[in-house]
């Protein structure tokens, strides 16, 4: 996983609640077994017209917008489905963080897992970014993750909370299951243990 | 009798989510974040390939196939499948989800092995899942285990990859809300309608960070299907999982099951489960309390699942939104959905019918989608699926012959799969199609490019089916 430090990049406005995982990649687009290449088909259905045109009106097909890395939206982010496909096809187009008042639980936990930072921030804050990210090439925001701010075009800064788990891991780039079999034989006696109090827990048998 | 009145008198009561999350940390870090046991790993074709790929970059293995069950359901055709899947893409996810059970020793029931059908309807039908157990898949309607007293949700594929590997998750613990439902469903009111009026009435954010446990009588009430329907949607609300206590409901539908304990085992494991409860006086950190005898067969008009009415309702007028944005949002849900604002609900013409998905696929869903069609006639331009939730599904819905009774409708009869409620295989909406469908997900887009979904029961989508129209299912009873 790559590293999430400091961030200097534009923000692209999608004033939208409940923003769903269906919208942000359709089912039709999870049949790969790769991780990457989604990033073409990020938000769809709003991106481009039955015929496979772009749409001119959706903000990520407009100057500066194509090249944001920051994406800031309404309530609900990323509600509906566990497809991790949808931080996939956030990263496989450059957004490296997500700004809105609040997150679905699987998604938000599903960005930290690929080096994307979502960033929880009231309403009035959001409305406040938006009209920032609405300035066109001067849409550019900083996400300073140590001191744990959003600096504002004006320098103004807003600081944000973040667990500190998972703040560490995405400081330095770690890979979760390293840090869980660190405390491998804490889970093997915690299975044993299992195994004696509940003997019913039934075996699946094998293929 | 000493000990335990010192133990309660003693101890802090607990919800049944504490009591399960307590019974699975293994290790609770500086931070607050615990490694949480899993128990059961359910794992499908769609969200699995990435993780097991990391697991080979990594050289690490399965740590505990034996917690592992392994099945194909979203791509798969819900045609005749003897002859393999056509599908390019598809038949590639279906390979490589075998070659990975094969190369990491994970069980696994093929395409054409009578146990195989939506991941979430084959492992309470088999017993694997069981009360007090932590539950996971890569896919968000894991929820629907809840049903039986298992703490079970949805994770991402790289999630999946960590339990595969470690058998465990990084978690910090949720909220717990209470969800209380008093008296009984009226007549044609199922447990869709009752899911549907919480959704409504809570929002989909209104369970962020919770686990929702459903109580009351209305919930004690419902059989074991409809409390699955029920903690399905729990995700719908945006809740990270649904629960409801283990009872002698629940003992009774488990007993027997290929994978439930027998005998001793079994005696021993339902006085465990029998102190799941939460106790008197457990707190919650947030409530809800709804009548069950105010709700109506419910219908969604929007492409949220929180936009919804009684049958008897109408379309709403964006005009009476105040707020700018959702003014907006609502005006481009009605232009989606091809509403007009003040439209009858019960005037709606559909196109397509969908009987099935992880939400309402069960034999008793089955059943009573057949008691609305028996000896009627699918109306003429209407295209109506019935898509069973498993192998075994399927089977005793043709012992019982229901089959017959769908097929004399003139309803098509398939294979058990995910199906329309995602359109992963060919079972799709066209653009500007209209369903009136038993799923989950109304999202744009979600059963097809530009179709419009109507979420509704499963008696509900026979008498839409029937009629033509979003229909109430009152006037067939």
């Amino acid at each position: 996983m790559e590293k999430f430090t400091t961030l200097t990049a534009i923000a692209a406005p999608l004033p939208l609640a409940n923003v769903d995982t269906d919208k942000i990649i359709p089912a039709r687009f999870l049949k790969t077994i790769h991780r990457s290449g989604l990033g073409v088909h990020l938000f769809d259905t709003l991106r481009y017209d039955a015929d496979g045109g772009e749409r001119a009106d959706f903000v990520l097909n407009r100057e500066p917008y194509r090249r944001a890395q920051i994406l800031i939206a309404h309530e609900n982010f990323g509600c509906g489905s566990s497809r991790e496909h949808a931080p996939w096809a956030l990263l496989d187009f450059g957004i490296r963080a997500v700004i809105a008042p609040d997150f679905a639980d699987i998604f938000y936990n599903n960005c930290f897992k690929n080096g994307i930072l979502p960033i929880r921030l009231p309403r009035a804050v959001i409305d406040t970014l938006i009209g920032d990210a609405s300035q066109g090439d001067n849409a550019r925001l900083t996400i300073d993750l140590a001191r744990q701010v959003v600096v504002r075009p004006s320098g103004e800064e807003i600081s944000f909370a973040v667990d500190p788990f998972r703040k560490h891991s995405l400081l330095n780039g770690l890979d979760d299951i390293g840090q869980t079999l660190r405390h491998e034989a804490r889970i093997t006696s915690f299975e044993e243990a299992r195994r004696a109090a509940q003997p019913w827990l039934p075996a699946i048998a094998p293929v | 009798m000493r000990i335990k009145e010192k133990r309660m008198s003693g101890a802090k009561p607990r919800t049944l989510f504490d009591k399960i999350w307590d019974a699975h940390v293994v290790e609770r870090l500086p931070d607050g974040t615990c490694i949480l046991y899993i128990d059961r790993h359910l794992v499908q074709e769609v969200t699995s390939p990435q993780a097991f790929e990391g697991l080979r970059a990594a050289g690490r293995g399965v740590r505990r196939p034996e917690a592992t069950i392994a099945v194909v359901d979203h791509n798969v055709p819900t045609s005749d499948r003897r002859a393999g899947i056509s599908e390019e893409e598809s038949r590639i996810q279906v390979e490589t989800l075998e070659r990975n059970v094969a190369e990491f020793g994970v069980p696994y029931f093929p395409l054409l092995d009578e146990r195989q059908g939506i991941v979430h309807v084959i492992g309470p039908e088999q017993g694997i899942i069981l009360p007090g157990m932590t539950v996971v898949c890569g896919d968000s309607h894991t929820s629907t285990h809840g049903a039986l007293g298992a703490l079970a949700f949805g994770i991402g594929t790289s999630e999946v990859e960590h339990v595969l590997a470690t058998q465990t998750l990084l978690q910090q613990p949720a909220q717990n809300m209470l969800i209380e439902v008093s008296g009984r469903l009226p007549p044609g009111t199922t447990a869709k309608d009752l899911i549907l009026a919480i959704i409504g009435r809570i929002g989909t954010a209104g369970g962020t960070g919770h686990v929702i446990e459903y109580a009351g009588e209305a919930v004690r009430e419902l059989d074991m299907a409809g409390r699955m329907t029920v903690c399905n949607m729990s995700i719908e609300a945006g809740a990270r999982a649904g629960l409801i206590a283990p009872d002698e409901t629940t003992f009774a539908w488990i007993a027997g099951r290929p994978y439930a304990p027998r005998g001793e085992n079994f005696a021993r494991a339902c006085t465990y489960w029998r102190s799941l409860a939460s106790d008197p006086g457990a707190p919650f950190d947030k409530v809800v309390r709804l009548n069950a005898s105010e709700i109506a067969p419910m219908v969604t008009w929007g492409t949220s699942p929180e936009t919804v009415a009684p049958i008897t309702g109408t379309v709403p007028d964006p005009k009476a939104e105040p707020d700018d944005a959702k003014r907006a949002q609502l005006s481009r849900m009605l232009a989606y959905m091809g509403l007009a604002p003040g439209q009858k609900l019960a005037e709606v013409a559909i196109d397509v019918v969908f009987i099935g998905s992880c939400t309402n696929g069960r034999i008793e869903d089955i059943r009573a989608a057949a008691a609305i069609a028996k000896g009627r006639r699918v109306a003429a331009n209407v295209r109506a699926l019935v898509v069973p939730g498993s192998g075994l599904v399927k089977k005793q819905a043709e012992a019982e012959g229901l089959d017959r009774v769908f097929l004399d409708a003139g309803f098509e009869w398939r294979e058990p799969g995910c199906s329309m409620c995602l359109g992963m295989n060919p079972d799709k909406l066209a653009p500007g199609q209209r369903s009136a469908s038993t799923s989950n997900r109304n999202f744009e887009g979600r059963q097809g490019p530009g179709g419009r979904t109507h979420l509704v029961s499963p008696a509900m989508a026979a008498a839409a089916a029937i009629t033509g129209r979003l229909a109430d299912v009152r006037e067939f009873l």
